[in-house]
């Protein structure tokens, strides 16, 4: 969401989505860098319930004389995640020194985590340690900035962006952190962003970065788990606990075993299904 | 005589002017004038008080924003001003 | 006096009692007017007025087909101003901005009294302003045609803007330089004014199942345009882009399936606005998606009706009036594509089409905790549109949805009391807004069928206590008690009045 726009921020909270990032980077002219922090800063603090989604904010790069700024602004217990955009190594050190010493300063409850964004070449080659980086819980993949690092063209199909996407999806589940794959820019073929979901989705991405709130029910249609999945993974959950009953860590299921890894995968699908609310319950 | 300018006049906004004044004085036009002029004219002087600041001129014209747009407009024109 | 509704109803007005009231009523027919071989033809509108003998006082009906782009009603409004003509009485079905000369006649006494189904622009200003020197009275697009058969609207000469005229007489808005599809609106006044003149430009040779039959015309007059083409329909009507506005429709296509609706031989309307051509495509994803296929769609048709029809998602559409070109064409063309007069659409007396909806889509200015729906006043009580068909459909659907945001540029849309009742909260069963649905409590069956539902269903008090957690809570506006306009229930009883702003 750009945080210059009081419209669109009034209404973040209304989409069926994990996090909203607040953007004070390339959303934000550079004139209006102090206006856009400002009003972030106020809209967060006015925010009275907590809100149905994660909250972060997109600062401006730790190369930019304003990120500082940002930080002071925009810090506080109602904010979930900094995203940092250029991401390496060497500034997630500097930001998190930073950040400790504003929640030190204003007393804060909360550890702010951070969302580095992978957009330069270099950065890909250092994802190993972006993600073992203090506070790093999960990574999101921009390819617009980094096939322009590449000075390649960006395409729909995306094969110049493939060798990332597989090496931050693996590193994330190495370190068992979310993997954001990068935005789809074409707001108007939902088509193309279901394929380019389910693309990233087969590579392993826990989700998906939206540009526009339009984008967001057809990502969550490919990364929510299906009605069938959930089905299959509340049967699981029920066998599982008859047979644990009966002292059986290993069973069979319609034949097939189901062992730990199966059940870790059950377990998976409903932690997601109960938080999108997608398990019939009867309120009677 | 300084001055700072934040804002828009888009829809949901508000654009605040602040002038460097020797009194107080704050002038409100608004969309809904009727129904929240009240509400508006003490976003400004809770702001105002809260930064300590008497006697300045601010003149907000306002599209539809909320409490915390107000403030947030009014606070970076007085940054502003302050330069 | 006070209606059922604890709202005021001026003197010499029989208040409201409630929506289905009607129903102990008896339909009152006046004779139709006299019909006659041929016409005489007109000279120009000075020659109307002479030979019509148009005088002080006389009340003249219009149709609003041509919309914005309507030529019919300001030639008509330039030449009572030419002659100095005094306390006319206009009944416009509908009054828009490019009608602003009749602001000029009303602060000028040339025109007193005025009988219209929605107004806005200048003329609205003029009204609340309190220039009209009679009060107002809105209809709904199902009460008017009631009022005129009934004779309690007596219209002395009904002045019709048609779009191909042919040798008989007989009209239709299909064709021709100013085409605008269905003249529903107009066939009340062609069957009961005292005389009918059409005003055209484009005689034609013959006209086979016009909608307007020429045996009630009694003079044609030719004119070099009878309407600016870009101004009665738009080319297009389309789908809001808003995330907001289309997060409202999926959640209503959603409601509306899970309550059942969405099932073979479904009959629907929506209106033209953003939202609502959202809910419209909504609804048929589901359709496809179930192989589900509706019987009809009625009331202002556009192209995405007009489409579902052609993909054999919908038997038939009944079209009042098309609201863009899509529709224009398809009337002329698709034998399933009806064209139906006002009364067949909404007269509470009538063999209506509304009464067979399953379900309406409608917009809200305001909404109030007893669900009551304002779309003719906005919050400063001004006049910016009227019911059209909102109180028609609402009674008539086995379901009407509001769509609306919940606060619009800091306004709540939800209020403890609308400001004007357009129509009645009894007759109002869902509100779906981006923030949560509520169900109208009197409908325990679908609060029963949504027991389980995963939409965020809520009461309309928690909806809101969550606008003014966003708004702060609004102060009163300040308001006059000087009536300017009485909105009619389609029943002609006054479910509210409409106050001079200040």
């Amino acid at each position: 969401m750009p945080g210059n726009n009081p419209a669109m921020l009034q209404n973040s909270d209304v989409f069926d989505c994990d996090a909203v990032i607040y953007d004070l980077e390339d959303a934000v002219s550079v004139t209006e860098k102090d206006a856009a922090r400002t009003l972030v800063a106020q809209f967060l603090s006015a925010m009275k319930k907590q809100p149905p989604m994660e909250i972060v904010v997109r600062i401006n790069g730790l190369d930019t004389e304003y990120w500082e700024k940002d930080l002071e602004a925009v810090v506080s217990d109602k904010i979930d995640s900094i995203m940092l955009p250029k991401a390496q190594v060497r500034y997630l050190k500097q930001l998190d020194e930073a950040l400790s010493e504003i929640e030190r300063k204003k007393g804060m409850k909360k550890h702010v985590a951070v969302l580095p964004i992978i957009e330069l070449a270099a950065s890909v080659m250092e994802i190993d340690d972006i993600v073992k980086a203090p506070r790093v819980n999960g990574v999101l993949l921009g390819a617009e900035d980094l096939s322009s690092d590449l000075e390649v063209a960006r395409t729909k199909k995306g094969n110049e962006i493939l060798y990332p996407r597989m090496k931050l999806a693996y590193a994330c589940a190495a370190y068992k952190i979310d993997s954001i794959d990068t935005p789809f820019t074409d707001t108007n073929d939902n088509e193309g962003l279901a394929d380019d979901c389910a693309f990233a989705a087969n590579l392993g991405f826990t989700s998906k970065a939206a540009i526009h709130p339009n984008q967001v029910p057809v990502i969550n249609s490919v990364f929510v788990p299906t009605a069938k999945n959930i089905e299959w993974a509340l049967r699981v959950e029920e066998a599982t606990r008859i047979n644990a009953e009966k002292g059986l860590g290993v069973f069979s299921l319609d034949g097939k075993m189901v062992d730990k890894p199966v059940m870790e995968r059950a377990r998976k699908i409903l932690v997601k299904a109960r938080k999108y609310n997608l398990i019939q319950e009867d309120k009677q | 005589m300084k001055r700072g300018i934040a804002g828009s006049m888009e829809s949901n906004d508000a654009l605040i002017t602040v002038k460097e004044s020797d009194k107080l004085s704050v002038t409100v036009k608004s969309i809904v004038y009727d129904f929240f002029h009240e509400q508006i004219e003490k976003v400004i002087y809770d702001t105002l008080a809260e930064r300590g600041i008497g006697n300045v001129e601010v003149i907000c014209e306002d599209k539809g924003a909320l409490d915390y747009t107000i403030k947030a407009r009014l606070l970076t024109a007085l940054d502003r001003m302050e330069g | 006096m006070k209606n059922a509704l604890n709202r005021y109803v001026p003197e010499g007005y029989v208040p409201f009692e409630s929506a289905s009231a009607y129903k102990n009523k008896e339909r009152k027919l006046i004779a139709p007017k006299k019909t006659s071989e041929g016409y005489e033809t007109l000279g120009s509108i000075s020659d109307m007025f002479d030979r019509l003998q148009i005088k002080d006082g006389m009340t003249l009906s219009f149709h609003h087909h041509l919309r914005n782009g309507d030529f019919v009603l300001n030639m008509v409004c330039e030449e009572i101003k030419r002659r100095g003509l005094k306390n006319m009485k206009l009944a416009p079905s509908s009054v828009f901005p490019g009608n602003a000369i009749l602001a000029e006649l009303i602060e000028n006494e040339n025109v007193t009294k005025l009988y219209t189904d929605y107004v806005n622009g200048p003329v609205a200003d003029a009204i609340c302003a309190g220039k009209l020197k009679e009060l107002c009275e809105m209809h709904t697009h199902g009460g008017r045609p009631m009022a005129i058969e009934s004779g309690a609207l007596h219209i002395d000469v009904a002045v019709l803007g048609v779009p191909a005229v042919d040798k008989k007489g007989n009209g239709s808005g299909f064709s021709g330089q100013s085409a605008c599809g269905s003249l529903g609106y107009a066939v009340s006044d062609l069957t009961y004014a005292d005389k009918v003149v059409f005003v055209t430009d484009n005689i034609v040779d013959r006209i086979d199942n016009p909608q307007l039959d020429g045996k009630y015309v009694d003079y044609v007059l030719k004119v070099p345009a009878i309407g600016d083409p870009s101004g009665i329909v738009s080319g297009t009507t389309k789908i809001t882009k808003d995330p907001v506005g289309l997060k409202i429709a999926r959640n209503a296509a959603q409601l509306l399936d899970e309550i059942g609706l969405i099932k073979d031989g479904m009959s629907m309307q929506t209106g033209a606005g953003g939202t609502s051509l959202a809910v419209a495509y909504y609804v048929r994803n589901r359709m496809l998606e179930k192989g589900v296929k509706g019987s009809f769609a009625s009331g202002g048709i556009t192209g995405y009706f007009t489409d579902m029809l052609e993909e054999g998602l919908l038997d038939e559409l009944y079209d009042v009036q098309c609201f863009d070109l899509k529709a224009v064409q398809s009337i002329g063309r698709n034998a399933a594509h009806h064209a139906m007069s006002g009364s067949k659409y909404a007269n509470p007396f009538d063999d209506n089409v509304v009464d067979k909806l399953d379900f309406v889509i409608l917009g809200a200015t305001e909404i109030d905790l007893d669900f009551n729906v304002n779309v003719t006043t906005d919050s400063h009580g001004k006049i910016m549109g009227g019911s059209g068909g909102h109180s028609d459909t609402a009674h008539g659907a086995k379901v009407t949805v509001i769509t609306t945001n919940l606060v619009k540029s800091r306004m709540p849309i939800i209020k403890e009391h609308v400001t004007t009742v357009t129509t009645p909260g009894e007759d109002v069963d869902v509100l779906v807004t981006e923030r949560g649905i509520a169900i109208n409590p009197r409908r325990t069956d679908l609060l029963e069928k949504l027991r389980n539902s995963r939409l965020p269903i809520c009461t309309i008090e928690e909806l809101l206590e969550t606008a003014y957690g966003i708004t702060g809570r609004p102060e009163k506006p300040a308001v006059t008690d000087v009536p300017v306009g009485v909105v009619v229930y389609r029943d002609g009883t006054v479910i509210d009045t409409i106050y001079k702003t200040k």
